[in-house]
């Protein structure tokens, strides 16, 4: 350390820098900090209004009988879950497969996207809770859900992407031309790289939607059918007037999104810290 | 064309050709001519460059010998070898490659696997100035060390002709000073032909041999002027009075493609 480095060390901070990061620290800790307040506040007021208006549990829980039968119906909520979980992740996994594929199809034949892309859309606007009862008729329980699951999940992966593959930078483009790529190398070192900020943006949008999709296609089954995920379990509590169950297993969807949520993320993340402008942290 | 010998309007024309514009034009649309009759011997070892306002055709004379798109009349022809580099105004890289994997890029798609063009790109990499910077991503580089990772790109193929449109217009002036000078040194080194697109009087009065007067509406050659003073040109050269007679030359025959008095 020099002489020069020393006295610049003991200077007093610039104040408008030393205010700056103050208010980095205080964001820093308030962006947890906060919500955890809100949310217990919220749930302090729920218990209150339960207790003050005299509420059955029947009809509205308190929040500690809510947690005290997540604990206590745990094994049977928590293979609901998986059997839930596993359903969304084999749709997303689908989604991811069909998206994909169907966009490269696109970008190798312009009449193939004119010719299906409208399809697509349309099986996008078309709510699924209508077409469920459909295929829940021609396919096994299973199988039918997780289509459903896909029909609502591979749409954002597909737009995406697709997208993605078409914005390339035009001047890499006149590169490849002029140093004679193939179509394979077009897509492999240009097209692709390109494409996967945006079908990772696809993907966050995705996973939840497989979530939502799994869901909604087992409250068509309903209880008459085999399956027996978390929307099941919703039903059967409803059937039952067993409220608190049912408040337990919306807990555990709600949990599951913000995992899947994370999950994506933080793969998307890992992928693009190298290089994208995304995920630079800016100073300021 | 070593450094100290004298070079002269012989010395340039008689150089080995490397390939001519007949007549060329481009019209997009119906009525855009973009370029009309351009006429032009490219020889071995030139600098040109192509200098006029915008909208004279200067990036549709590049885009036709780069063969991105095809003339609406007249024929180009290659005399010598076709190997092209390319550097657009932009630095156009990858940005999820590293430095070595944009540069390898040519070479890559020629199906040359990385290991067998090791040599290749350090010694590219070494020509721009960018040695230890192999594995870093474009976004950690500045805007002039971008452009040179541009240049080794184009550069590492040792092609017959390199193409450059308006390489260094969004850099500051002494960062492109200072490319200027490199440029030349990289040229010399691998002794290749340049056809560089400026719109900056000085530019082209300091690096190139043949300066291409073009005016607009429609895109046409003017006339040629040629700047027989010897390379290396270092600062002195851009100090000198034969500099400035070059460049008001320059500037007057812009002046006339323009349509302004003189
Ligand atoms: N792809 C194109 N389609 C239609 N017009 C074009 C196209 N490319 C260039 N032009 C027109 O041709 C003329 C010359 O363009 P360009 O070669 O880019 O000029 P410069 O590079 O000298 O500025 C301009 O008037 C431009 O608008
Ligand atoms: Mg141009």
């Amino acid at each position: 350390m020099s002489i020069a480095d020393e006295r610049l060390a003991e200077a007093p901070m610039d104040p408008e820098e030393a205010a700056r990061q103050r208010r980095q620290r205080r964001d820093r800790i308030g962006r947890w900090l906060v919500p955890l307040v809100v949310g217990a506040l919220a749930i302090w007021g729920w218990d209150r209004i339960v207790v003050v208006n005299e509420i059955p549990h029947y009809i509205l829980p308190r929040p500690g009988l809510v947690a005290k039968t997540l604990w206590i119906d745990w094994a049977t909520l928590a293979s609901s879950l998986i059997i839930t979980l596993k359903v969304a992740c084999a749709a997303l996994l689908a989604a991811i497969i069909g998206g994909v594929g169907i966009a490269v199809l696109f970008t190798q034949s312009r009449w193939l996207e004119m010719a299906l892309y409208p399809y697509a859309v349309i099986l996008q606007v078309t709510p699924v809770i209508s077409i469920a009862p459909l295929i829940l008729i021609y396919m096994d329980t299973v199988p039918a859900i997780i289509l459903c699951a896909w029909i609502v999940a591979f749409f954002p992966i597909l737009s995406n992407t697709t997208l993605g593959l078409n914005s390339t930078d035009h001047n890499l483009r006149d590169l490849f031309t002029i140093y004679g790529a193939t179509r394979w190398q077009r897509l492999r070192f240009l097209q692709l790289p390109s494409a996967l900020p945006y079908f990772l943006g696809g993907l966050r949008i995705a996973g939840g939607l497989s979530l939502i999709g799994a869901v909604v296609a087992e409250f068509a089954a309903g209880t008459g059918g085999m399956g027996a995920g978390l929307a099941f379990r919703i039903l059967e509590a409803g059937y039952r007037l067993n409220i608190p169950r049912m408040f337990a297993a919306l807990f555990l969807i709600a949990g599951a999104g913000v995992a899947i949520y994370a999950l994506t993320s933080f793969i998307s993340h890992l992928l693009l810290r190298k290089w994208h402008e995304s995920a630079i942290k800016r100073e300021v | 064309m070593s450094g100290t010998e004298t070079l002269d309007a012989a010395t340039i024309s008689a150089r080995p050709p490397l390939m001519r514009l007949d007549q060329v034009g481009k019209t997009f649309g119906r009525d855009v001519v973009a370029l009309r009759g351009m006429a032009l011997d490219v020889r071995q070892g030139d600098f040109i460059s192509l200098l006029g306002p915008s909208g004279c055709g200067k990036s549709t004379a590049l885009r036709l010998i780069a063969g991105l798109i095809h003339p609406s009349a007249g024929r180009i022809r290659w005399d010598g070898p076709q190997e092209l580099g390319v550097v657009f105004q932009e630095p156009t890289l990858m940005p999820w490659a590293t430095v070595e994997d944009n540069v390898w890029l040519p070479m890559r798609l020629k199906h040359r696997s990385k290991a067998s063009v090791k040599a290749d790109i350090a010694e590219a990499l070494e020509l721009v100035g960018l040695t230890g910077f192999e594995g870093a991503y474009p976004r950690e580089l500045s805007g002039g060390m971008k452009m040179r990772v541009s240049i080794a790109r184009a550069m590492v193929t040792k092609p017959s002709l390199i193409l450059m449109d308006e390489p260094f217009a969004a850099l500051d002036e002494i960062t492109r000073f200072k490319l200027n000078n490199d440029l030349l040194a990289m040229k010399e080194k691998i002794g290749c032909t340049v056809i560089f697109v400026t719109h900056s009087v000085f530019e082209s009065v300091f690096l190139s041999d043949r300066i291409v007067i073009m005016a607009a509406r429609p895109g046409r050659v003017i006339e040629e002027l040629t700047v027989a003073e010897p390379y290396p040109r270092t600062e002195v050269f851009r100090t000198s009075a034969e500099y400035a007679a070059h460049c008001r030359s320059a500037s007057e025959a812009l002046k006339r493609a323009m349509g302004e008095p003189v």
